[in-house]
């Protein structure tokens, strides 16, 4: 999924300052799961706002609505009754959402209330961890499951580097290497060998070096 | 009439142990201030954030979330879960500049009549020395001077 965290207090109430009603709108998806833009976070957020609101002795009308996905025009769409009875919207939603919120209603100001950080999944309840950079080419099968291009520090394809100390990464102790944990699968697998073979660079024209990128299936795709 | 502020209190109480312990200090004729109000709760697992926040919102001058002792819960976790939400709600009053002695959490078991009352008087008195929520409070300076202005 893609993983997010909400943005300070005080960065949205900077950005809804000059605001008098505002409508909150959270996402079904990736944001939910990771409990950070779902119906749960746009109430929490609501009521801080308006207890932030009135403590200044403020006017503020916050609205709150989910969207099944905010990814969606046939979902974004359902906000056209009400979107413009407000001074601007706030979305939880990823990086996408305010983005496809905008172009659908270009008269309206929109403003992310969360940081879009990386593809990832939940280690524990309430921690997630990058598991994928969106590269464009996959390339785990050749580290048994492990990507060390979202998890190496450096990306590296021909791991590990001199940084790796016991398992860890030299730029945290926090952080695995991940070509410690690639090596060690191979020894326990008797596959060490597999590791003689020296992956090619990579061409990293399909993963954002090689600029937006769209992803086109002409057996769904309908004109008009 | 005593113009002394009587503070508004909600307590999210777990019906298997701070409810019952309620119902125990009620039995043992037990004195506590009228000024709590009671919900029970399930579980204080159930009890969520923004369950909280409305309180506060709505101008309750303190709220707290009274669970089983810790490892007793009868879902196992609940009260552990309840904790961290308070935990998280004492940060964002912070936040907003309040009192973060507004929320608490308190722990413990449906024997515990005389303790029950204790955490009712106890709150009580924080929330009296606290004074009435911000939220609600009028902001009577600004207030007072735009009056003398007019006035004039």
């Amino acid at each position: 999924m893609i993983v997010a965290d909400r943005k300070s207090l005080s960065e949205i109430q900077d950005m809804v300052k000059n605001c008098r009603k505002i409508l909150l709108v959270g996402c079904k998806g990736c944001v939910t799961v990771c409990n950070v833009g779902g119906l749960k976070e746009v109430q929490v957020l609501a009521a801080t706002l308006r207890i932030a609101a009135k403590m200044a002795d403020r006017p503020l009308i916050v609205a709150e609505t989910v969207l099944e996905r905010q990814c969606d025009p046939e979902y974004v769409e359902m906000l056209k009754p009400v979107v413009n009875d407000f001074d601007a919207v706030v979305s939880m939603a990823c990086g996408v959402g305010p983005q496809f919120l905008a172009e659908a209603y270009p008269n309206q100001r929109f403003f992310p209330a969360v940081n879009t950080t990386f593809f990832g999944g939940a280690v524990a309840h309430g921690i997630w961890e990058e598991r994928c950079a969106g590269c464009g080419t996959c390339v785990i099968h050749h580290f048994d499951g492990m990507c060390p291009v979202a998890r190496c520090s450096k990306s590296l394809l021909n791991g590990p580097c001199g940084g790796s100390d016991h398992g860890k990464c030299e730029i945290s102790k926090n952080v695995n290497c991940i070509w410690d944990r690639i090596v060690r699968k191979k020894v326990e697998q008797g596959r060490l060998d597999d590791l003689l073979d020296i992956i090619p660079a990579k061409n990293w024209q399909t993963a954002r070096d090689g600029g937006p990128r769209q992803s086109r299936r002409e057996e769904l795709f309908q004109n008009g | 009439m005593s113009d002394a502020f009587e503070p508004t209190i909600i307590a999210f109480c777990c019906k298997y142990c701070a409810y019952a312990a309620a119902d125990l200090a009620g039995s043992m004729r037990l004195s506590y201030p009228s000024n709590i109000k009671i919900s029970q709760v399930p579980c204080t697992g159930r009890v969520d954030i923004v369950h909280l926040l409305k309180a506060i919102e709505d101008g309750t001058d303190g709220v707290y979330v009274a669970g089983c002792m810790e490892g007793d819960c009868h879902f196992v976790s609940g009260n552990l879960k309840a904790r961290k939400r308070v935990e998280y709600v004492k940060k964002t009053l912070t936040e907003l500049g309040i009192e973060p002695e507004r929320v608490e959490m308190y722990n413990l078991s449906s024997a515990m009549g005389p303790r029950f009352a204790e955490i009712a008087i106890d709150m009580t008195d924080r929330i009296r020395k606290l004074g009435p929520s911000p939220v609600r409070r009028q902001p009577r300076p600004v207030a007072a001077t735009e009056q003398k202005e007019g006035e004039r």
